[in-house]
């Protein structure tokens, strides 16, 4: 077998590749085969790397004022629809009372 | 021979020899152990670090488990220039190399039927990241005058908040379609963690191309051709990976 003649330059690989990509492809991916020694990623371990990860990323990300997630608990896109819809609701129903007001209180100026 | 065997990785026998500087997950250099026509690549591991309770206990060790995971896909990496490998998942571990013989006989047949399909084939990582405020609406550019105002203000927020989601979503369902439709196979991986990936913005597409070897500048021209396509939007683009996403059972 030889060598390939031309590769794509790697893009992002190597010590730079970010370890988000290694850890996604070395842990949870690959084939799975039991060897002697028993280790149980799936379970036990990577589901408590994984809550580390969770936790960590959280403190991380508030140190970098990144807090989207406070507003959108639900992290999908039609938890987010809905709640707009809410708030725009609500925004366009506390519009209508103010206006209602100033509507009122133009009304008393133009009376006598 | 003392010490326990790390597998990387199972190949087809290859010609070229790897890079004589390259190091395994304990610093031990990996090497061929062949045997039906297959070729495990393994490395010696003490049993310090690699039997069962220590191992358990370094998996819990965020920095030996990025040490030891930048150390795997090292070898696979070399690997993937020479061959087309079927990447293991970290920590496989056998007591010595008859456990590995046993290993590839009993599995032979699934190596070889995945060998076949992924020969000649990598991986591409494509990811899309929508900056996760837009800049100008973030902050009202100057002090609402009035409660209705302040209103207007946060409705047009509220609307370009909701527009830039949309688009991000629409976008990323595009770019998928497209890549999905060159590559032979593509899987879609949930968003990444920033505070592993150090990416700003939400990772709203992460995705892996099974894409030939012989295809792959042209896949990558695709990918970049679709940069800057639309603003706030950034792509990134990683490989080529072993065919990690794609070595488990066909679908």
């Amino acid at each position: 077998m030889t060598t390939p003649s031309r590769m794509p330059e790697p893009y992002g690989q190597g010590s730079s590749a970010n370890l988000a990509d290694i850890l996604e492809r070395v842990l949870d991916k690959g084939i799975v085969i039991a060897g002697d020694i028993k280790i149980n990623l799936l379970d036990i371990e990577l589901l408590t790397i994984k809550l580390r990860l969770v936790v960590a990323s959280v403190d991380k990300a508030k140190e970098m004022g990144i807090d989207w997630w406070e507003s959108d608990p639900a992290l999908s896109s039609r938890a987010r629809r809905d709640e707009l819809t809410r708030e725009n609701a609500e925004l366009r129903e506390r519009l209508a009372r103010l206006e209602e007001l100033e509507t009122g209180r133009a009304e008393k100026k133009e009376a006598p | 021979m003392t010490g326990l065997r790390y597998v990387y990785a199972v190949c087809r026998p290859f010609g070229t020899p790897l890079q004589s500087q390259l190091k395994g997950v304990a610093g031990d250099p990996p090497r061929g152990l062949t045997h039906h026509g297959l070729v495990a690549v393994v490395s010696h591991v003490p049993e310090r670090d690699f039997a069962e309770e220590p191992l358990h206990r370094h998996l819990e060790d965020l920095d030996w488990l990025t040490e030891t995971a930048r150390a795997h896909q090292g070898v696979i990496d070399a690997l993937t220039t020479v061959t087309t490998p079927l990447p293991l998942r970290l920590g496989t571990v056998f007591r010595d190399d008859s456990g590995v013989r046993t290993m590839l006989e009993a599995r032979e047949e699934d190596f070889r039927r995945t060998l076949d399909r992924l020969e000649g084939r990598v991986e591409w990582g494509v990811k899309v990241y929508a900056e996760s405020e837009p800049k100008k609406a973030a902050q009202p550019a100057q002090k609402a005058a009035s409660g209705r105002d302040y209103l207007r203000q946060r409705r047009a927020q509220t609307r370009s908040h909701e527009e830039m989601w949309q688009k991000a979503e629409s976008f990323s369902t595009h770019l998928h379609e497209q890549l999905s439709a060159f590559a032979e196979d593509a899987r879609l991986h949930p968003p990444q963690n920033p505070a592993l990936s150090k990416a700003t913005g939400r990772n709203v597409l992460n995705a892996a191309y099974l894409v030939p070897r012989a295809h792959s500048e042209e896949f990558v021209e695709l990918v970049d051709r679709t940069k800057g396509e639309l603003p706030g939007m950034r792509i990134e683009l990683t490989g080529p990976w072993a065919a990690y996403s794609f070595a488990g059972e066909a679908t």
